[in-house]
């Protein structure tokens, strides 16, 4: 590990290279979700070729539909993701994203205003320092992907909760959807309990310094309780709303409550 | 039972022995499917993020990519779970895992091994498994239970902490997950070979004779 060459600490370029290689959109995938490419062995068992069609798929997405209702349903907005000692913190924290760290937006700090949209009383842009100014509180938390791996990181900013109530959010309305700067443009919808669990959170910083262009620059939404892909960085823009407006992973298939 | 007549009552007690009851059958093939269904789509969740050296070859992963394997999982894991929850309460209600199963006694099971790789170990009587079958059964429920509650806990995290808690934490669990699925396909693979060394144990498993 030492005599790798590391971009920025905590970063390992091939390891990067390589998660991002893993996680490239392909836009011949989305047809493999029903499993065309691979049920030689199914369609050997089961003599037919009963997952290899539209069908299947259509019946996949059924029930990640029934899935999001059960997993909404089951939500505790109580229910607190475990906090860990700052031993615990996973030392580097990994860069993760469908593009290489060069390839992260550089956000200038002047220029960049987070703009507020929606079913809100006051839907004013903000700038870095007026953020910066809220109460902020931190958070040692696990970050577990889609993929399976998990990191321990220390994430420093505003309640998610406190900022809508602030800015007047309809909090009846079923979602908070967060535009980012990401290439290919980035979006994700945040169910509204899951925005205001109290450890959802407009972060500034990781590990008490300001936060790096690895992990979102000038700010991410941590959200504990959710999948890392359902913790948008570079975030430029939120939506108070009641569409479902999609999000970048979640058109492409994953589930879109993703919430543990 | 002495007798050389055959009375009514036991004609109709034993017309042919059934040697699986038709719920047995019926649950057997549809954690089968599931089970494979599980397996498959694993894999392919495993290969995003291996966790040894190896990833599993795409020919025998379901779902196409990541997104895909885990809209199987997470479809067939319903399948899986009710299947099984009714399985338990059926074995236990109905007192076939106590009259199946037990006694597990470790002089029994050395004896049917050294009988088994003898190849001394009689199939004559399907109705009563032998200690070596008992201990495979109960531990493939085991680890059937162990493989739901790691899974369990690693999609709801937060919500079931505790069953992840259980198991020491995050990672641990999805460790003793892997390691449960390579239990499983291991006795799949022998319960396999051992079925069709015995076509008449399949034969019961299909149409309960």
């Amino acid at each position: 590990m030492a005599k790798r060459p590391f971009l920025i600490p905590g970063v390992d370029k091939r390891l990067l290279i390589k998660d991002s290689i893993k996680t490239m959109p392909d836009v011949s995938r989305r047809r493999f979700i029903a499993g065309g490419a691979s049920l030689g062995a199914l369609t050997l068992l089961t003599g037919c070729d009963v997952v290899d069609s539209s069908s299947a798929e259509e019946m996949l997405k059924q029930v990640s539909k029934f899935n999001d209702a059960v997993q909404a349903f089951i939500f505790n907005p109580d229910a607190l993701a475990p906090t860990f000692p700052e031993s615990a913190i996973t030392k580097p924290f990994p860069f993760n994203a469908y593009y290489d760290l060069d390839d992260a937006p550089v956000v200038s700090a002047a220029d960049w205003k987070l703009e507020v949209r929606g079913l809100v009383d006051n839907k004013k842009s903000w700038t870095l320092d007026e953020l910066y100014k809220l109460p902020q509180v931190t958070q040692i938390t696990r970050h577990i992907c889609v993929e399976g791996w998990s990191a321990i990181g220390s994430w420093t900013g505003a309640p998610l909760r406190d900022f809508l109530k602030l800015i007047g959010a309809d909090t009846r309305a079923k979602y908070v959807w967060f535009q980012c700067a990401d290439k290919d443009g980035y979006n994700s919808p945040l169910d509204m309990r899951s925005a205001l669990h109290p450890q959802t959170q407009m972060t500034f910083k990781y590990a008490n310094e300001i936060l790096p262009r690895a992990y979102g620059f000038p700010m991410k939404i941590r959200v504990p309780t959710k999948l890392g892909f359902k913790n948008p960085k570079y975030v430029v823009s939120m939506e108070v709303t009641n569409d479902y407006k999609g999000g970048y992973w979640e058109d492409q298939g994953y589930n879109s409550f993703s919430g543990s | 039972m002495a007798s050389l007549t055959v009375t009514d009552a036991q004609v109709r007690a034993n017309p042919a022995k059934v040697i699986q009851p038709a719920w047995v059958r019926v649950m057997h093939w549809i954690n089968a499917f599931a089970m494979i269904l599980m397996i498959l789509s694993g894999w392919q969740i495993y290969n995003a993020s291996p966790l040894f050296g190896f990833t599993f070859p795409r020919e025998y992963t379901l779902g196409g990519w990541l997104g895909g394997g885990l809209l199987w999982h997470f479809a067939a894991m319903w399948l899986l779970m009710l299947n099984g929850l009714a399985y338990l309460v059926t074995g236990f209600a109905t007192g076939r895992f106590r009259k199946k199963l037990l006694p597990i006694t470790p002089s029994g099971v050395l004896h049917d091994v050294r009988a088994a790789l003898t190849f001394k170990l009689g199939h004559d009587d399907l109705t009563v498994y032998n200690y070596v079958q008992r201990l495979l059964y109960a531990g493939i429920i085991v680890v059937g239970v162990l493989i739901v509650l790691t899974g369990l806990g690693m999609w709801k995290p937060v919500q079931l902490y505790y069953l992840v808690a259980l198991f020491g934490d995050y990672p641990t669990a999805r460790y003793v997950h892997f390691f449960c699925m390579a239990a499983i396909c291991a006795f799949l693979v022998v319960h396999v070979l051992l079925a069709l060394l015995v076509p008449k144990s399949l034969r019961a498993m299909i149409i309960g004779r």
